[in-house]
C-alpha cells in the first residue's frame, strides 16, 4: 500500500512536517517496494482558501491509503475520510522512523480533526 | 474573497519550542482605541512579537515607525480579463456572471466587453464558458506584507491594495509569519492588533488565538458591538476579556457594560479614563506609555498587569 | 441621489453623520445601514421594524442518483466548496461564494442550488424616513451578499425584481414577519452608511453612489486612513468631500491634505463633550442638541445643490 507523509524535505531522512494544508511536499511511500516519490505541493502554499481540502485531494489522487502528518483540520479530515484514507496525526520526527512505526502497526488512526480549522 | 484562512491547522509546530501566547486585540466597533492600546502594550511588553492584522487600514506603524527588513507580495486568487481582440461579443460572460462584473461599453455591433476588476469575484465561470476562450484568468497581486524592526521588537504588518479582496487570507499570512518569528526567537508573547467588525478578517485574526481582548467604549453602539464580538469569540471558543476605554464618558453606560460582562462571565480586565494625551501621543508618533505618566498610561499599565497575571496562572 | 458615507478608519462618525443628515433633511429620505457586521444606525433612530427577510447564498446540492462522478464541478470551483474525488462530490457550503459554476457545468443536471442563510435584512420607517439594515450572522465571513440585499431593497421594486430574476446571487427569502414589499415611494435622497475599511464590503456599499462623504478625525490615524479612503473613491471614479468630526483635537494634517488634494471640507463637527455624551446614550445630535440641526441641514442642501449641478452638466454634455 501507499502511505503519504507531509514534509518540507525531499527524502525519508527529513522530518514529518506538522502542517498539512500548506505543507511544501508530500512524500508517497510504497510499503511493498520500499520506494518513494515526492509530490510538490507548493501550489497550495498560497491557496486562496481550502488548502487542506486541495491537499487532501492530491493525497487521494496519489493512490495513498494512509496519511501521516502533524495536524489536520476538519475540512481536510472530511475530504480524506470520504476518499477512504486513514489519517494519522500528532506524528513528529524523522519520516523513516514514522514509517517503521506505521508498518509495525504502532501508529493509530485519528477519529477526527485534531485542530480547529476553517469552519 | 471573504472566506478563510488557515488558522490553527497550519501553525508552526509547538515541538520546536513552547507555543507563544497570542493576544488578539479586537473591538467590533472601530475607533474605540484598539491601536493606541496595542501600541502601549508593545512598549510595556519586553520581547514580544507584534502583528498588525487590521490590513485594510493599518495604523500601528504610525506609532511604531517600523523599518522593513523583508517585503513580500500577496497574491489572492485570480481575476478574469477579456482579450478584446478575441472577443466575438457572444454576451455569454455577462449572462453567466453572478457578480455584475461584466460591463458593456457602446452597446450594438461594436460593443466592447470588459470585466470590472473591482467587481470580479474570481470565480472563473466566464472563463470556462466563453465560447471563444477569449478570457484570461491571471493571478492577481493584491497587497504586500512586511517583516520590520521596531524599537519594541519585530512587527509583521501588511497593506492590502485599496479595493482589494481577501483580507482574511492576508491576515492569515501576517499571523503565520508573526508566529514563526515568535517561535524562532522563543518569544513568549505575540500581540496582534485586530480589525474591526465580525466578518472575514476578524475571524481570520482570532481563530486559534490564546486570548481575545475586546476594547469597547461606554456608548450604546459600543455595547451593541461588544455583544456581537463576544459572541464571535465564543463561537470560536477563544477566551475573551474586555477593556472599557474612555470609561468616564458615560459612567451609567459603563456600569451596564460591566453588568453585561458579569452576566456572560467575561472578566473586565481594564478601565481606561478619557485622556486627551492619547491623541497628543498619536500626533507625536509615540505610544501613550512613552509619552508620559498620564491617566490613560496609568490605567493601561494596570490593564497590562492584569493580563500578565492571567497568563502567569 | 445616492450618497455613501464612508471612512477608512472605524469609529470616526459615519453613523452619526448618516443619522443626523437623515433627520435634518427637509423631505423624505432613505437610510440604508450597510455596516452589516456591526449595524448601529437603528440604535439612534428608534425605527419601527416592519419587515424581515433572510439573506442567503445559493449553494449546490447534489442529486447522487444523477451524478456520474465526472469531476467537472470540482474543476470549476475556485473556492474548494465542492470537491470531486473518485466518488460523489463532497460539499463545503461555508466556502461557497454562490457563483453557480458547478450547477452550470454539471453535464447531467445533478446539481441544484439551495439557499444557505448568512444574515438578515430588516426594514421599517420613522415618519418620512425609510430605513433598512442588514445583519450578518455571527461566525459568517461574507458580508457583501448581505450588503447587496440591503442596497437592493433600496431600489425601486421594478428594477429590484428584474435584477433578482437575472442574478439569484442575492436571493432573499421572506421570513414570516413583515407586511410584504418594501415601500414604493422614492425619496429624493438615499444615504448609505458604509462599513469601515477599504476592501470588498466597502466597495459593495459605495458602488453606484453619486457622491461619497468621507468622515475623518483630525489625527494621524484619521489622516492615514482618509488617504486610503480617497484612493478607494478615486479608483471607483466617484466624487467625494470630507467631513471632519471631533474638529479641534489632533493636528492640521487632514486640513493640509485636503487643501493639497483639492478635496472640499464640507462640514466640521466640533469636539463637543455634549455631542459625545448624546452619542453614548444613543441619541441623535440634532435631537439632543437642536442647535446642531442647521449645520446638518446645510450639508444636505449642499449635496442636493451638487446633484443639481452634476445633472445640468451631464445634460449639457
Amino acid at each position: 500500500m501507499k502511505v503519504a507523509v507531509t514534509t518540507a524535505g525531499n527524502d525519508a531522512n527529513a522530518d514529518v512536517d506538522p502542517r498539512f494544508g500548506r505543507v511544501k511536499n508530500l512524500l508517497i511511500f510504497d510499503t511493498e517496494t520500499g520506494e518513494h516519490e515526492i509530490l510538490d505541493n507548493s501550489a497550495n502554499l498560497g491557496a486562496t482558501q481550502g488548502a487542506g481540502i486541495q491537499t487532501a485531494k492530491r493525497v487521494a489522487e496519489s493512490g495513498a491509503e494512509a496519511l501521516i502528518t502533524g495536524h489536520c483540520g476538519p475540512n481536510a479530515f472530511r475530504t480524506l475520510e470520504a476518499a477512504g484514507i486513514q489519517v494519522i496525526t500528532g506524528v513528529e520526527g524523522r519520516i523513516s522512523d514514522a514509517l517503521t512505526r506505521f508498518q509495525e502497526g504502532s501508529l493509530k488512526p485519528a477519529n477526527g480533526a485534531d485542530v480547529q480549522g476553517h469552519w | 474573497m471573504h472566506t478563510p484562512h488557515t488558522p490553527a491547522t497550519d501553525r508552526t509546530s509547538p515541538a520546536k519550542g513552547a507555543s507563544p501566547i497570542e493576544l488578539v486585540v479586537i473591538s467590533g466597533k472601530g475607533g474605540t482605541g484598539k491601536t493606541s492600546i496595542v501600541g502601549a502594550f508593545a512598549a510595556l511588553a519586553s520581547g514580544a512579537v507584534l502583528a498588525d492584522c487590521d490590513v485594510d487600514a493599518a495604523d500601528l506603524h504610525l506609532l511604531l515607525q517600523p523599518e522593513p527588513l523583508r517585503r513580500e507580495t500577496f497574491r489572492a486568487g485570480h481575476r478574469a480579463v477579456i482579450r478584446t481582440e478575441d472577443c466575438r461579443r457572444s454576451g455569454t460572460c455577462k449572462e453567466v456572471c453572478r457578480f455584475d462584473a461584466v460591463q458593456v461599453h457602446d452597446p450594438g455591433p461594436n460593443a466592447r466587453y470588459e470585466i470590472d476588476p473591482v467587481a470580479c469575484e474570481g470565480c472563473g465561470v466566464c472563463v470556462h464558458f466563453c465560447p471563444e476562450q477569449a478570457i484570461d484568468f491571471p493571478e492577481s497581486i493584491s497587497g504586500e506584507w512586511f517583516v520590520s524592526r521596531t524599537r519594541h521588537g519585530p512587527l509583521v504588518h501588511a497593506r492590502l491594495g485599496v479595493a482589494e479582496e481577501n483580507s482574511g487570507k492576508l491576515v492569515t499570512l501576517v499571523r503565520q509569519a508573526a508566529r514563526k518569528i515568535a517561535v524562532e526567537q522563543e518569544s513568549r508573547l505575540l500581540i496582534t492588533d485586530g480589525p474591526p467588525g465580525i466578518g472575514c478578517p476578524v475571524i481570520a485574526s482570532i481563530t486559534g488565538a490564546s486570548q481575545v481582548l475586546a476594547v469597547t467604549e461606554p456608548t450604546l453602539s459600543g455595547q451593541h458591538d461588544l455583544e456581537r464580538v463576544l459572541q464571535l469569540a465564543g463561537h470560536f471558543g477563544i477566551p475573551a476579556m474586555v477593556c472599557i476605554n474612555k470609561v468616564d464618558l458615560n459612567p451609567e453606560m459603563a456600569a451596564k457594560i460591566e453588568a453585561a460582562c458579569a452576566e456572560r462571565d467575561v472578566p473586565v480586565a481594564g478601565r481606561i479614563r478619557y485622556d486627551p494625551a492619547v491623541t497628543e501621543a498619536q500626533v507625536a508618533g509615540r505610544s501613550i506609555i512613552e509619552y508620559g505618566d498620564t491617566p490613560a498610561a496609568h490605567d493601561i499599565r494596570a490593564l497590562w498587569a492584569t493580563l500578565s497575571r492571567e497568563w502567569a496562572s | 441621489m445616492q450618497v455613501a458615507i464612508a471612512s477608512g478608519k472605524g469609529g470616526t462618525g459615519k453613523t452619526t453623520l448618516a443619522v443626523n443628515l437623515a433627520l435634518a433633511a427637509p423631505g423624505p429620505v432613505r437610510l440604508l445601514d450597510c455596516d452589516v457586521e456591526e449595524p448601529n444606525a437603528h440604535l439612534f433612530l428608534g425605527v419601527r421594524i416592519e419587515g424581515r427577510e433572510l439573506v442567503g447564498i445559493p449553494v449546490p446540492e447534489v442529486n447522487e442518483e444523477r451524478c456520474t462522478a465526472c469531476g467537472a464541478c470540482g474543476e470549476i470551483c475556485q473556492y474548494s466548496a465542492i470537491v470531486a474525488l473518485k466518488t460523489k462530490p463532497i460539499l463545503f457550503p461555508q466556502l461557497c461564494h454562490g457563483c453557480g459554476g458547478c450547477q452550470r457545468v454539471c453535464p447531467t443536471g445533478a446539481i441544484r442550488e439551495v439557499l444557505r442563510p448568512i444574515g438578515e435584512l430588516e426594514w421599517g420607517r420613522r415618519g418620512e424616513l425609510l430605513f433598512a439594515h442588514g445583519r450578518l450572522n455571527v461566525g459568517e465571513a461574507m458580508a457583501p451578499p448581505v450588503i447587496r440585499a440591503v442596497k437592493r431593497w433600496g431600489r425601486p421594486p421594478a428594477s429590484a425584481g428584474a435584477g433578482l430574476a437575472k442574478t439569484p446571487f442575492i436571493q432573499v427569502q421572506p421570513a414570516a414577519t413583515g407586511d410584504g414589499d418594501p415601500p414604493a415611494e422614492s425619496p429624493a435622497m438615499t444615504l448609505i452608511d458604509a462599513p469601515p475599511g477599504t476592501s470588498c464590503p466597502v466597495i459593495e456599499a459605495v458602488r453606484g453612489s453619486d457622491f461619497v462623504l468621507l468622515v475623518t478625525e483630525p489625527t494621524p490615524f484619521g489622516l492615514h486612513d482618509l488617504r486610503l479612503a480617497v484612493e478607494l473613491v478615486r479608483r471607483l471614479d466617484l466624487p467625494c468631500g470630507v467631513v471632519i468630526n471631533r474638529d479641534g483635537i489632533g493636528d492640521d494634517g487632514v486640513e493640509q491634505y485636503c487643501l493639497a488634494e483639492e478635496i472640499p471640507i464640507l462640514q466640521r463637527i466640533p469636539d463637543d463633550r455634549r455631542v459625545a455624551h448624546a452619542y453614548s446614550r444613543g441619541e441623535a445630535i440634532v435631537e439632543a442638541l437642536p442647535e446642531y440641526r442647521e449645520q446638518f441641514a446645510a450639508l444636505y442642501a449642499a449635496l442636493k445643490e451638487y446633484d443639481r449641478h452634476a445633472h445640468t452638466a451631464h445634460t449639457r454634455d
